[in-house]
């Protein structure tokens, strides 16, 4: 399946900035499970000066900066990208999860060595024991490591509620587990937070969910949004996604841009202006089959 | 001088050395090179030991060496503190430190390639890929980054101590943006200077040469089209406790201070902005750590760096010294594993062994640790963490449970290690020799072909007691210089004198603006202080003398003194919402020469020249500083010691005059006329033109009984410092279009407005013009009006009064005090940085 993706970002300032500079995590990963065909990223005005590269991760990124006054900022990226999701689909359940951790630390291989990092608390998600009461149920001892993440899965998107909104980059995984709620950032990054207090491997996707209009109604233009999921390692087979907002393993609809250890290390777009006062974000998004 | 046969010296009877002592051996006999030491404590009793020490607290007051400078009132700089007597560490022992100290620089050098590179270590498994990761120091958006240079960690340090058995050891490895080595250099200079002859006889080693290789290394950066680079030296500021040392080692080293806001990056490159526009930059020397030092990838809040400059480093169009992910290296968890490194990459072994370590990260290591915590010295990992180091013996049995549940919570982020007691030093007490603990920080350079050179000399920091266990690892303490005794005499080395090419620097010193802002303010405030400090003496001889005037006439006179002090000075009334007449005169006059918080007053004034001044630290020549630092203590010291009362004040205001001016003076004969000078200049300049206004305006233009006026125009006069002038010039009592004139229109006259205005006019020329700039800028064109307007004055029209008051003397003076306004915010536009804060934007 090929997707036509359409991610516009609008900045306008309350007063003219004289200069930007900027990163954007925009363009469409080339991974087992999707290849990036094509990728376009403009930007209103004209960058003055513009370069890329490949961060730790192996993310895609932008850089660019305006260096004239200026009062509004369109960024624009436009990609097709095909979707080819068995490859992860196929993976069995694996090793218990108890035994992960361990392994782990014996393990040469490079992509188990990578994977360890993501162990560790980091910026947006720190270490919360309260966790693993959550958790007692889905990970029994000797479980197969896919199976007791599947359960987690399930519920989170059971017995948390999604509500827009509600909460905002700033809000802490701990009161997202104390009200029970909020959107898909925060379900993945209670996830991961949860997968990490038992040792396993756990990182946060960015990326786009194709979304079906309700039955018999026209697909809105801009409608959809950016969406975030999780991703845990799996030895010998890699990394496996989870979907807990909407309690399924992403599958062809689920479209990559960036991956990290949170929010913080793939944000589709940052940026700091000089002068300038505060700004109104306007973000649309679409993403279609071709 | 006939040499004289000394018997070999003993340690001296008083001393009583630690486990293991610099200067006594056990049985009794001296280590090698300390004799001189010994034979000068021999030589000197207790007068001529506290006159040494005295002498040394004196060099380095002069030299204003502190460490810490908080703009609070009362919380002022911290002077350093300097022991007399050196650690002296003789060549057999320096051989082993130096070998030891490069083996460690080139193995860190290449852990820290590896790690922000192909990461073999950590694949390899020689390196936890934990433990890198939950350190701060380590900065992913630096993956793939290399500054284009042999080596990446350009300069580094470490501390020293010697452990019981006598090996040295590292405790700390500084490599993020060491700090030290400015109050080394200071050190030296004080030394040599208070123990000159001492110094001569145990052969020390000098610094120089390590100092001329950083600048040959921060040179050596390319540059497009072959032009000299240009360095500059990133500071956070004034607030930032080693302040002093960044604009120490600005002004040593020939660099531009700079701040974050200073820089801007545009076209991927970085720029400073300077007087003259932007000016491109290829070498920053950084002093703030590198998670500030750019919101766009790093901390998003930070308002000390410069958004863009890691994207400016990947371009190769700006080297940052130290790398910014150098921070890693600081980790005390790698030690635990730099033995295994040592052998891996290089098939050795460490020369100077790290403390042993062990990371409770590690599952064996963390059981280890735990079950040792009575002899362990458990550290968090993180440098400046709210968890100091903390001794496992000192802890009761439920602190230590308290610690066991700390670390089981982040087991990544503690190192649990062996406690090695520190060797002893001599230290001097007062008169009293004591052995205290030391620690000596040495500090490392890569030359230009990627060798790395040691600093023959180091920073010594000692315990704060004879008893005391713990050596503070922070700036600040007692501090020592430590003397390599060399095997030769060594030729004198200057930092200066063979420059690699003798081109003039005209460009390497370029002011930024923010400095030509501060040097404008120092102007201002300068001058105002001198205003009011001569009006405050012409109203305390008032209160004090009379003048020999009739009282009715002396008490009017005191009265109008009060209103014009009130109204010239601007100061803040002392009790708001109280009528100002409620306040006796004499405390009203006792809190303008004395109340540190009161807007307006003279020591508010003072404290503002001074931190204005302060923030422009490397500009200023010894001299300079010297009175600049003196001014505002002196005056703090010389109203508290003294009795309270009137009377006192005079002798100090004097003296105070006379520093004020002898700074003038400095600020004219002793300074380029550079682009940084017409601002100073020309903000003593608007000043003083301002303060003449405003005696003028609210001394002379109500008109009053003839005896009262001449005595008031005596008292303009005195304050102007133009009596003597006048008496000389118009040999008669004062007469007011006399006076007008000499005080307005006298070219001759230095303290004339006119002449205020002329110099303006001069510095306004000199000053680099806008490239858009239109045929007469805002500044020119006010300079002709308030000029033009002088020139056609009719003096005897302004003296002629309307009524109770000299209305159109009034007007005028409103008039040009209106255009030198005007001047300075022109100025301000024109030439200084408008504070833009930086925003984020987020998507």
């Amino acid at each position: 399946m090929v997707y036509r993706i359409r991610h516009q970002t609008t900045y306008r300032y309350e007063e003219p900035a004289n200069l930007c500079h900027n990163e954007a995590r925009l363009r469409p990963l080339d991974l087992p499970t999707q290849r990036c065909l094509d990728f376009r990223l403009s930007v209103e005005p004209t960058a003055d000066f513009r370069a890329s590269r490949s961060d730790g991760y192996g993310n895609h990124v932008d850089y660019f900066a305006i260096q004239r006054p200026h009062e509004q900022l369109v960024i624009t990226a436009e990609s097709r990208v095909e979707a080819r999701p068995e490859s992860q689909l196929q993976f069995d359940a694996g090793v218990a999860w108890d035994e992960l951790p361990a392994l782990l630390l014996e393990s040469t291989d490079t992509d188990a060595i990578d994977a360890r990092e993501f162990t560790l608390p980091s910026t947006l998600v720190p270490r919360l024991a309260e966790l693993d009461e959550l958790t007692a149920d889905d990970f029994a001892p000797g479980r197969p490591l896919l199976e007791a993440v599947d359960a987690l899965n399930g519920r989170i998107f059971r017995e948390f509620e999604f509500k827009p909104g509600y909460t905002d980059v700033s809000t802490p995984v701990s009161s997202v587990l104390e009200d029970r709620a909020g959107v898909c950032q925060d379900f993945a990054h209670l996830m991961i937070a949860a997968l990490r207090s038992r040792g396993l491997p756990a990182r946060y996707v960015s990326g786009y969910l194709e979304t079906l209009p309700p039955p018999g109604k026209p697909k809105l233009v801009g409608a959809d949004a950016s969406h975030a999921w999780v991703s845990v390692f799996v030895p010998g087979q890699g990394w496996a996604d989870f979907d807990p907002t909407n309690n399924v393993r992403p599958g062809d609809r689920h479209l990559v841009t960036a991956i990290g250890r949170d929010y913080a290390d793939v944000a589709p777009l940052r940026g700091v202006t000089t002068g300038g006062a505060g700004h109104q974000l306007d973000v649309a998004v679409d993403v279609n089959p071709e | 001088m006939p040499v004289r046969s000394h018997p070999a010296p003993t340690a001296p009877a008083d001393y009583r050395p630690g486990e293991w002592d610099e200067m006594v051996l056990p049985e009794g006999g001296l280590r090698p090179g300390w004799d001189p030491i010994v034979r000068w404590l021999d030589d000197h009793g207790p007068a001529d030991r506290e006159a040494t020490a005295s002498e040394i607290r004196r060099l380095l007051r002069e030299n204003g060496v502190t460490y810490s400078v908080h703009g609070e009132p009362g919380d002022g700089p911290r002077p350093w503190q300097l022991d007399s007597i050196p650690w002296i560490l003789p060549d057999g022992d320096w051989k082993t430190i130096e070998a030891g100290m490069v083996q460690r620089a080139e193995l860190l050098d290449a852990i820290l390639t590896d790690l922000y590179g192909d990461r073999r270590l950590i694949r390899e498994g020689w390196v936890p890929p934990e433990l890198v990761s939950s350190h701060r120091g380590y900065l992913h958006p630096c993956r793939g980054m290399r500054l284009p240079s042999k080596r990446q960690l350009l300069v580094a340090a470490a501390d020293l101590a010697r452990g019981p058995d006598g090996r040295m050891w590292i405790v700390n490895d500084r490599t993020q943006a060491p700090s030290g080595f400015g109050y080394v250099v200071e050190n030296r200079v004080v030394m040599t200077r208070a123990l000159p002859r001492l110094f001569h006889r145990c052969g020390v080693r000098r610094l120089a040469s390590f100092f001329r290789m950083l600048r040959e290394t921060l040179e050596s950066f390319p540059t497009e089209r072959g032009r000299r680079p240009r360095v500059v030296i990133l500071t956070p500021g004034p607030q930032n406790e080693t302040y002093y040392e960044h604009a120490f080692l600005a002004s040593y080293l020939g660099y531009t201070l700079v701040q974050g806001d200073d820089l801007t990056v545009r076209d991927g490159r970085v720029w400073l902005g300077s007087l003259g526009g932007l000016e491109p930059v290829d070498v920053i020397v950084r002093r703030v750590d590198a998670w500030f030092c750019d919101p766009l990838e790093l901390k998003e809040d930070s308002e000390l760096g410069v958004p863009g400059l890691l994207e400016a480093i990947r371009q190769g169009n700006v080297a940052v010294v130290n790398h910014p992910g150098s921070g890693v290296l600081e980790n005390p968890g790698l030690m635990a594993y730099l033995p295994g490194i040592c052998q891996h990459l290089r098939g050795e072994e460490l020369i100077l062994p790290s403390a042993a370590t062990w990371w409770c990260g590690e599952r064996k290591a963390r059981d280890k640790v735990m079950s040792n915590l009575d002899r362990f010295v458990i550290k968090s990992i993180q440098r400046a963490p709210t968890f100091g180091t903390v001794f496992g013996s000192q802890l009761s049995r439920s602190g230590r449970e308290q610690l066991r549940q700390r670390i089981l919570a982040d087991p990544e982020g503690f190192v649990g290690q062996e406690q090695v007691g520190f060797s002893t030093v001599p230290c001097l007490n007062g008169e009293a020799l004591e052995s205290r603990r030391g620690v000596v920080r040495s500090f490392v350079t890569a030359a230009t072909d990627g060798s790395y050179v040691v600093m023959p000399g180091g920073l010594t920091r000692v315990a704060a007691s004879q008893e005391a266990v713990i050596v503070s690892s922070q700036l600040g303490g007692v501090s020592k210089d430590s003397w390599v005794i060399g095997p030769d005499p060594e030729p004198y080395v200057s930092l200066i004198e063979e420059a690699a090419d003798p081109a003039p620097e005209t460009d390497a010193r370029s002011v930024p603006s923010r400095a030509g802002e501060n040097l404008f303010w120092t102007g201002r405030y300068a001058e105002r202080a001198e205003g009011t400090a001569r009006l405050l003496r012409r109203t305390v001889l008032a209160f004090v003398e009379g003048f020999g005037e009739e009282e009715a006439i002396a008490g009017r006179h005191r009265e109008i003194l009060m209103q014009g002090l009130a109204g010239v000075t601007n100061a803040a009334p002392i009790h708001p919402g109280e009528d100002f007449a409620a306040v006796d005169d004499e405390d009203e006059v006792l809190s303008l020469l004395e109340d540190t918080e009161r807007v307006g007053s003279l020591p508010f004034v003072l404290q503002c020249f001074r931190g204005a001044a302060f923030a422009v630290r490397d500009l200023w020549s010894p001299d300079s500083w010297r009175v600049i630092d003196m001014v505002l203590a002196e005056w703090t010291e010389r109203r508290a010691v003294g009795n309270k009362g009137l009377e006192p004040a005079t002798g100090p205001l004097d003296r105070l005059i006379i520093d004020l001016t002898a700074l003038l003076g400095l600020n004219l004969e002793s300074m380029t006329r550079d682009a940084g000078w017409r601002l100073l200049d020309s903000g003593r300049r608007i000043e003083r033109a301002q303060f003449a206004i405003g005696m003028l305006r609210h001394f002379l233009v109500d008109v009053r009984p003839p005896a009262e006026e001449r005595l008031v125009m005596e008292s303009v006069l005195a304050a102007s410092d133009s009596l003597v002038t006048y008496r000389k010039r118009y040999r008669t009592h004062p007469r007011l279009d006399l006076v007008l004139e000499l005080l307005l229109l006298e070219p001759n006259n230095a303290r004339s407005l006119l002449y205020q205005i002329e110099r303006l006019a001069a510095n306004v020329e000199a000053l680099p013009r806008q490239p858009h700039a239109a045929h007469l800028t805002a500044e020119q064109r006010l300079l002709v009006e308030a000029t033009a307007r002088l020139r056609l004055v009719e003096i005897q029209k302004l003296a002629v009064p309307a009524g109770d008051s000299r209305r159109r003397l009034e007007t005028f003076l409103d008039r040009v005090s209106e255009s030198l306004s005007e001047l300075s915010d022109a100025l301000t536009l024109t030439y200084f940085r408008h504070a833009e804060r930086p925003r984020l934007l987020r998507g």
